[in-house]
């Protein structure tokens, strides 16, 4: 996600990547003092405001950070966090994933999920089409009946169950 | 005594053979077990689907219960529960996801056992343990009612953030994670619990003018996230398969599973014992779980092992967790206070059948709360029976292959984080807490204290909050009386402990390692 | 199906309340199954009463599509309105209200308004009784007040617990304060039925509840109503409780202390709807009005049973915006 350069051989190095989520941490952190100073900080007559326990929960987790961090500096930089066509197969199904959740306002789930079914026994294992067409239709058809019909669950539909009246 | 009277008439109204019209026959049957067989049935599925989980799936089938008799009604619907709660356990151990809140914990070390190929027995020991916890919690209810709704009372805000103080002392210093990693993880947990709307002023906080925000993050959204997503990606990472193929899928693995579990009769006490505790005060399945865990793995011998799919991290949560599900029935109906959304629904089932909850239940209503009680035995049985037998069957699932069976669980986890709030936000939350929990995984940080922060800490503060307001800000509200001071006291007990034992073994030079 | 373009849903909704009856041969129908959506959680009185429409409509078969109950509770309902504001045009969508239907957008600055949805019809008010702990000394609204002003001024805290902040129950307890003199501290709990529970626990002084929320305690003899915030006694003469049926609880304002205040439980469909389409569904409610299962609910939570449709229903909504908006801005629960 994070490490950009071959400093190591195989893949990024451990040590930025540590770095990296430490400093992500820590910039929720300063996010977190931030909008509790927004919401008030003080501690009324009855007790607490909104803002009190997020803002020290926020500086305790900056402070936290900094100790992360430290410690990410003292590990050495040879040790690979993932070789590189691990990482490239996590990104494998990381986008799938993105472009599904994209899709399913306009298209709907259950269209949806027929494509990330399809995509993942054809591209990741290699079905063939008969085998990925009776899968790919029937388990989002299936989930349809049992929500939409079974259990009256409304989940988002698009123009295709819109079509057949949903 | 009376109250043994009131169950065995409970069992004869449950058991009671009456004229059921079967496809235009007309039968002499026990309606109400067949019901109840239904129930545990749709149940299941019901928790093995995310997004049917819990009060949607009651909520659903409120409405087609009217036509039925209120006792007949009840049964279906709390069998419903019941199967629910045994469903949870389901996807827990074999995806690592976790179908209700209170099967987080069962996760920790399910899943492992799962992986190495022991799913059959992992899933035999949950419901095992789900069933003992919920029949000793059955008991209790029966031997106890009235004692136990007068003790509910007592617990106004100030007693029940010194609860959730102890379940969450019980629980924190176990992780073998670096301490500033553990602590920065359960910072973020109790942070994201406060965001949106604070229910004490109703002011917004941490919403930065954004909409989205308003509702603040769900927990179900975050355990989706971080423990099916993060898992499928390192599942990915690791080469397109899930480990326990091997899973041996004969019902011979009940009965040697069966034979393992008497030696662990402490651990099942004691689970029982907090879970009872834990529903009845209510603080809920959740953290009692959480704290049944954390107890077991101080006082286990086995202790250092949990987390590896020791057999005793999948007894002790589950049945504290099911102990105090059943036992948060009984404040519901002797005071009309939910435990959770499926208990809210339950009580408004009660209403629309003439049913008031409350003290008075126990005496105008004596027929159907003995009913409901008698069904609460006779349906953990036969949910056992049901379970058990599926058990082969669900293991199998870990046969098929990961292209196929990978797409399917991502769909019904989107769908399970859309329905919680109906909302495409969550959705995207989803895969964001993936990738967080994909990357807390490789870096060490470990999820269970950022989990239970999230559990806990909203209701925390709440709690705290409200016992101030109360007290006109006098902190002396947490040692106000015995119950509340003794309650704080094991807490800090429990607290100092683990700093104890943590600081002797970083003497000891147990000094973790990434992976 | 053709679609009346009008630029204000008020305008057909007025001519509402005249068409009403005027029964053509070919009415219009849903095409699809009606979402009802619930701005409130799972439990609450609004998913209750929802839920029972729904099982009714289903029991009786009085709909040929399904209906279905949605719960869009966040932001304090301003999703589910939100999301009804923006359905403009789909006659399947339908909202059930509560108070928050004004407290939210004031509270919050919500780019909501009452104003953005077709109203369809009151189907009830739910009402809100003054309880204290049966072991308590007061006995009556007077005897009440005078042990509230008399911990005023000592400087103790005389303790309301309501359900959320800056809502219905809060809104009375500040009205209670202004009518008064007296300072309560407000001590916010997240469902009526827990509210109910800390007050028979002592760890409050005395609540707001609704009738249902707080009848079973009232029956076990734990909880004393001491009067209900309406303009007249209720209806109902059954006996609750021991002898007292519900109609024995004096009106506040007849015990001097002079404050009303009953929730909304009406429908409104989403903006653009057509009178055609408003109409069948206020026929659809006016057969589940008829059915036992609705009256045995009236009677269970003594609901106070108002029905009201077209102008008249626009107007009274109208005219409780306002009344929230003063009452929030007199309390200093508006938002800046």
């Amino acid at each position: 996600m994070s490490g950009d350069g071959n400093t190591a051989s195989h893949g990024p190095a451990h040590r930025k990547v540590e770095l990296a989520t430490a400093a992500a941490i820590g910039l929720f952190g300063i996010i977190v003092v931030y909008g509790a100073l927004q919401a008030g900080i003080g501690w009324g007559f009855e007790g607490p405001k909104a803002g009190f326990f997020p803002f020290i929960i926020g500086v305790i987790l900056i402070g936290a950070t900094c100790v992360n961090l430290w410690n990410g500096l003292q590990t050495s930089s040879s040790k690979v966090f993932s070789e590189w066509d691990e990482l490239k197969r996590v990104w494998d199904v990381t986008w799938p994933i993105a472009i599904f959740i994209a899709l399913v306002p306009y298209i709907g789930i259950y269209f949806a999920s027929a494509v990330l079914i399809a995509y993942f026994m054809m591209r990741i294992s290699d079905y063939g089409i008969g085998r990925t067409a009776i899968v790919a239709l029937s388990v989002p058809f299936v989930t349809f009946l049992v929500f939409e019909r079974w259990f009256l669950v409304a989940l988002p539909k698009g123009p295709i169950e819109a079509m057949f009246g949903y | 005594m009376a109250e043994f009277a009131n169950l065995f008439h409970g069992f004869a109204t449950v058991l009671a053979f009456q004229d059921v019209n079967v496809f235009g026959t007309t039968m002499y049957l026990p309606f109400n077990i067949f019901i109840m067989i239904v129930g545990i049935v749709l149940g299941v599925i019901i928790g093995v689907l995310p997004g049917l989980g819990g009060a949607n799936g009651v909520a659903i089938l409120l409405p087609l219960t009217f036509s039925m008799q209120p006792t007949s009604a009840v049964i279906l619907l709390s069998c419903i529960y019941w199967g629910a709660l045994f469903g949870g356990a389901i996807t827990s151990i074999l995806f690592n996801i976790p179908g209700e809140p209170w099967s987080v914990a069962t996760t920790f070390d399910g899943y492992p056992m799962a992986q190495q190929g022991k799913a059959g027995e992992a899933l035999t020991t949950a419901f095992t343990s789900s069933f003992v916890g919920a029949f000793f919690a059955v008991i209790m209810i029966t031997l106890l009612a009235p004692m136990v709704a007068a003790f509910a009372l007592r617990f106004g805000a100030a007693e029940k953030f010194a609860v959730y103080f102890l379940a969450f002392a019980s629980f924190v210093g176990l992780s073998k994670e670096p301490p500033f990693k553990t602590l920065a993880a359960m910072l973020i947990g109790f942070a994201l619990a406060a965001f949106g709307t604070d229910h004490m002023t109703g002011s917004l906080r941490l919403t930065y003018g954004s909409d989205y925000l308003l509702p603040g993050f769900d927990f179900l959204i975050a355990v989706i996230g971080l423990f099916g997503i993060g898992e499928i990606m390192l599942t990915m990472e690791e080469g397109l398969k899930f480990k326990g193929k091997e899973a041996k899928i004969n019902l011979h693995v009940v009965l040697q599973t069966w034979k393992k579990l008497p030696q662990y009769w402490w651990t099942y006490l004691r689970s029982c014992i907090i879970g009872c505790w834990m529903g009845i005060t209510p603080a809920g399945a959740t953290p009692a779980s959480f704290m049944s865990y954390g107890i077991a793995k101080r006082v286990s011998k086995n202790g250092k092992n949990f987390g590896n799919g020791e057999i005793e991290g999948v007894i002790a949560p589950e049945t504290a967790a099911h102990a105090a599900g059943k036992s948060a029935l009984l404040p519901m109906l002797a005071l009309g206070v939910p435990g959770s959304p499926t208990a809210a629904v339950l009580l408004g089932g009660l209403l629309i059948w003439n049913l008031q909850p409350g003290p008075m239940l126990f005496v105008e209503n004596k027929e159907f709360v003995w009913g409901l009680i008698a069904s609460m035995y006779l349906g953990n049985i036969v949910g056992l029976i049901i379970v058990l037998t599926c058990v082969p069957m669900l293991a199998a699932i870990l046969r098929i292959p990961f292209g196929i069976i990978a797409p399917i669980i991502l769909m019904f986890c989107a769908v399970g984080a859309y329905t919680v709030r109906n909302s495409f936000f969550d959705v995207v939350m989803m895969l964001v807490f993936g990738i967080l929990g994909y990357l807390f995984k490789k870096t060490n940080y470990p999820l269970a204290p950022l989990v239970l922060a999230m559990v806990l800490g909203d209701r925390a503060e709440e709690a705290f909050r409200q016992a101030l307001v109360g007290s006109a800000g006098n902190m002396g509200i947490f040692f106000s009386n015995g119950l509340v001071s003794s309650i704080m006291a094991l807490g800090f007990i429990a607290l100092f402990w683990s700093v104890i034992s943590a600081g002797i073994s970083r003497v000891r030079g147990a000094k973790p390692e990434a992976a | 199906m053709f679609q009346l373009k009008r630029s204000s849903v008020f305008v057909a909704a007025a001519a509402l309340g005249i068409a009403l009856g005027a029964q053509t041969a070919n009415a219009w129908e849903p095409e699809k199954t009606v979402e009802i959506v619930v701005p409130a959680g799972t439990g609450g009185g609004a998913d209750q009463m929802a839920r029972a429409i729904q099982g009714i409509v289903a029991k009786h078969n009085l709909m040929k599509q399904s209906m279905i109950v949605v719960n869009k509770a966040g932001g304090a309902g301003s999703e589910g309105f939100n999301d009804v504001k923006n359905s403009k045009g789909n006659p399947h969508k339908l909202i059930i209200t509560l108070s928050n239907l004004f407290t939210t957008p004031l509270g919050t600055n919500q780019p909501f308004s009452y104003k953005d949805f077709t109203p369809v019809a009151m189907l009830a008010l739910d009402e809100f009784v003054l309880w204290v702990n049966a072991e308590k000394p007061y006995k009556n609204v007077k005897e009440y007040i005078a042990a509230a002003i008399e911990a005023t001024k000592k400087g103790s805290n005389f303790k309301m617990a309501g359900t959320g902040s800056r809502q219905e129950d809060q809104i009375i307890t500040a009205a209670i304060e202004k009518a008064t003199g007296a300072k309560f501290t407000y001590v916010p709990y997240r469902g009526g039925g827990e509210v109910a529970v800390q007050l028979v626990g002592n760890h409050a002084d005395s609540t707001v509840n609704n009738p249902i929320e707080a009848v079973a305690h009232w029956r076990g003899g734990k909880l004393r109503p001491l009067c209900v915030f309406d303009s007249k006694t209720m209806p109902y003469n059954d006996k609750v409780a021991g002898d007292l049926p519900w109609s024995s609880i004096p009106t506040c304002k007849s015990q001097g202390l002079d404050v009303e205040y009953l929730m909304l439980r009406g429908f409104f469909m989403s903006p653009g709807a057509t009178a055609e389409q408003v109409k069948y569904y206020v026929d659809l409610f006016q057969k589940v009005r008829q059915t036992p299962e609705w009256k045995d609910l009236m009677n269970n939570g003594a609901f106070n049973q108002s029905f009201m449709t077209g102008k008249e229903y626009v107007e009274w909504v109208a005219k409780e915006h306002q009344r929230h908006y003063n009452l929030m801005k007199e309390a200093g629960f508006l938002a800046n």
